[in-house]
């Protein structure tokens, strides 16, 4: 591994040499009722309105790698046949400057399924491979429980990450492009006392969860717990509005719709991102609905991500970002249904 | 207009159709003249036979009959039952003729002559509860909104012609409205019936940061219970909350049921 250090200042010199790519990054994008901030991820055009101190955005980077409406091929028609149209729609590739450990964790569990599987999706992979990810450090939130999910720290799927340092960035690199951009920034080698400083500064940031989420046996349990009343108690506050699912980085469960065009000389071919919690999701032709009620379709959507994917990669498909409990407008989050269900609640 | 439909070699039938009015603003047909863009496509697929908003020529011979509005008065019993008659496909256009709409405010009176009284003085007049056309006769789709949303019309339109099955999303707003990366409008600290409404309209006033007044009528799991919980915690009245409930009529059933529990808890706190 390479560690590099640059001061302050000079991060945006950092942002202007990437700036000849496309920048995404946290902006602030409203001010909720009590004048607090709501970052997402948007398009960045100028440095001043990057927030590289967020403490979370509202909804995932997900619109960037898996679109919630995606136009998966269009079709055009005429009197001798008809012509399909593919286009994995990625034109240019996308900086995303400051994204956290946990949000690049769900990328490369994504990864897994959309890439190295035996079906891999084109649509993601071409925006995947298509990306060049500034990580940076985070301070945890009362609603992150990352650690507890093994995603508050990221290995790989980024090409350079940074820690603040107080006066100074230090910077894992990971890739050769990334390198190349450092050099061309004042930057320089770490040192004893760089390493030192970034060692103390991860041993602050662990200090600071609040939020816990006990893992041990989970897949266990959640089998033993199949039938646990808990699950009727929280299906019965669900809405069954998919907010969960959208605002989530990892969840990437889709329908297909085929529409044919207005003026009968084509038609499109539409994904949308679906929710499981959606009473639309399991129902099939004739209307026949395979998970009529809303607790059974909440206790689904855990057990994909607690048990289902873990006995698949040896990993949660959660990274613990908390987003979900904090959209989650009837108040069901991760930490109280797992505690509920390991009777804890 | 004219000239032969045909989709993959298949050639379709025009539906001559036509658009009618009962007690409403009309926005619902003006919606569908309101998009020009599409227009000139949407109007090659169809042939409209009868349609007092843009054109002079009436006939009863038609297939698809679109009727906006409200029943409230007798003579609109007749007209839709003749229309009924006439039409192979009768389609409800917009919340009024689903639900009642903004004209069922009115059925919140018990009295219908105070309220003839208080509306029109002494003119004479025929006014009755504001019903939906389903009170009266058999509808066989059903279009939501105030107003409807062109496109939904449009996709509608091409699924009848091309024979697919025609769906309504079943989730609520908030579907659509995450989609669209909006701010909730709970963080902003505005009402918002879009957890329990259906969806379909693409968020349309969550994208304006206008919270959504459920013109689409209930999601078909709206947890009402759950959402009375999130106005209180919210600190929205439960009047504000009825307010928006009672506005289009598609939620009748539940501003009754939360109506009654009100009454029922008045006689209780009196009598403690």
């Amino acid at each position: 591994m390479i560690f590099r250090v640059f001061n302050k200042e000079e991060l945006s010199a950092l942002f202007d040499v990437l700036a000849e790519n496309i920048i995404v990054g946290p902006v602030e994008k409203a001010l909720d009722k009590d004048g607090i901030p709501l970052y997402s991820f948007e398009l960045v055009r100028d440095y001043e309105e990057l927030r590289l101190q967020y403490p979370s955005t509202k909804i995932s980077a997900k619109k960037y790698f898996l679109p919630h409406n995606e136009t998966l091929s269009s079709f055009s028609v005429d009197k001798e046949g008809w012509t399909k149209h593919v286009d994995y729609n990625i034109y240019k590739p996308l900086v995303f400057f400051g994204m956290h450990a946990c949000d690049i964790n769900a990328l490369n569990k994504l990864d897994k399924v959309l890439l190295e599987s035996v079906y891999p999706t084109p649509y993601y992979g071409s925006k995947r491979k298509n990306m060049f990810i500034v990580g940076v450090n985070c301070t945890p939130q009362s609603h992150c429980f990352c650690r507890d999910m093994g995603a508050d720290t990221v290995q790989h799927g980024f090409d350079m990450f940074l820690t603040d340092l107080g006066d100074r960035y230090f910077v894992e690199v990971l890739s050769a492009e990334a390198f190349n951009y450092l050099d061309r920034i004042n930057s320089r080698e770490a040192v004893e006392v760089d390493h030192l400083d970034y060692m103390k500064r991860v041993k602050e940031r662990i200090g600071k969860f609040t939020s816990k989420v006990d893992t041990t046996d989970l897949t266990k349990i959640l089998d033993m717990e199949f039938d646990a009343e808990v699950w009727r108690e929280w299906g019965e506050k669900c809405l069954s509005c998919g907010t969960c699912a959208n605002v989530c980085p990892t969840c990437y469960c889709y329908g297909v719709d085929e529409q044919v065009d207005l003026d009968l000389k084509g038609a499109h071919k539409i994904k949308h991102l679906h929710s499981c919690n959606l009473l639309d999701f399991a129902e099939v032709a004739g209307g026949h609905n395979f998970r009529p009620e809303s607790y059974i379709r909440l206790k689904y959507r855990y057990y994909h991500k607690h048990r289902g994917f873990v006995e698949a990669f040896e990993e949660s498909l959660c990274v613990g970002c908390g987003r979900c409990g904090e959209a989650c407008l009837a108040d069901i989050t991760v930490p109280e249904v797992i505690a509920s269900v390991r009777g804890e609640g | 207009m004219s000239g032969e439909l045909s989709y993959l070699g298949v050639s379709l039938s025009r539906p001559r159709v036509a658009f009618f009015e009962l007690t409403s603003c009309e926005g619902c047909q003006l919606q569908i003249f309101n998009k020009e863009a599409t227009l000139i496509d949407f109007l090659s697929l169809v042939e409209p036979v009868n349609f007092r908003e843009v054109m002079d020529e009436k006939s009863n011979d038609y297939q698809i009959a679109f009727v906006e509005g409200a029943v409230t008065r007798q003579d609109e019993v007749v007209k839709l039952q003749k229309i009924r008659e006439n039409a192979e496909i009768l389609v409800a256009l917009g919340s009024c003729a689903c639900f009642g709409g903004v004209a069922q405010l009115k059925n919140r009176f018990n009295d219908m002559e105070w309220v003839k009284k208080e509306v029109y003085g002494d003119y004479p007049i025929d006014t009755q509860q504001a019903r939906p056309l389903s009170a009266e006769v058999k509808v066989d789709l059903e279009i939501y909104g105030c107003p409807i949303k062109k496109e939904e019309v449009e996709r509608i339109v091409v699924d009848l012609l091309v024979g697919k099955a025609i769906t309504h999303p079943k989730y609520p707003v908030c579907m659509e409205c995450k989609a669209n990366e909006n701010i909730c409008l709970f963080d902003l600290g505005e009402p918002c019936l879009g957890p329990v409404t259906r969806g379909g309209c693409d968020s349309w006033c969550p994208n304006s940061r206008m919270g959504c007044w459920g013109c689409r009528g209930p999601a078909e799991a709206a947890n009402m219970d759950q959402m009375i919980k999130i106005m209180a915690r919210h600190g929205i009245s439960r009047e504000t909350m009825l307010d928006r409930l009672e506005c289009f009529g598609g939620f009748a059933g539940y501003v009754e049921e939360m109506r009654t529990d009100e009454t029922n808890e008045d006689i209780q706190g009196n009598s403690e």
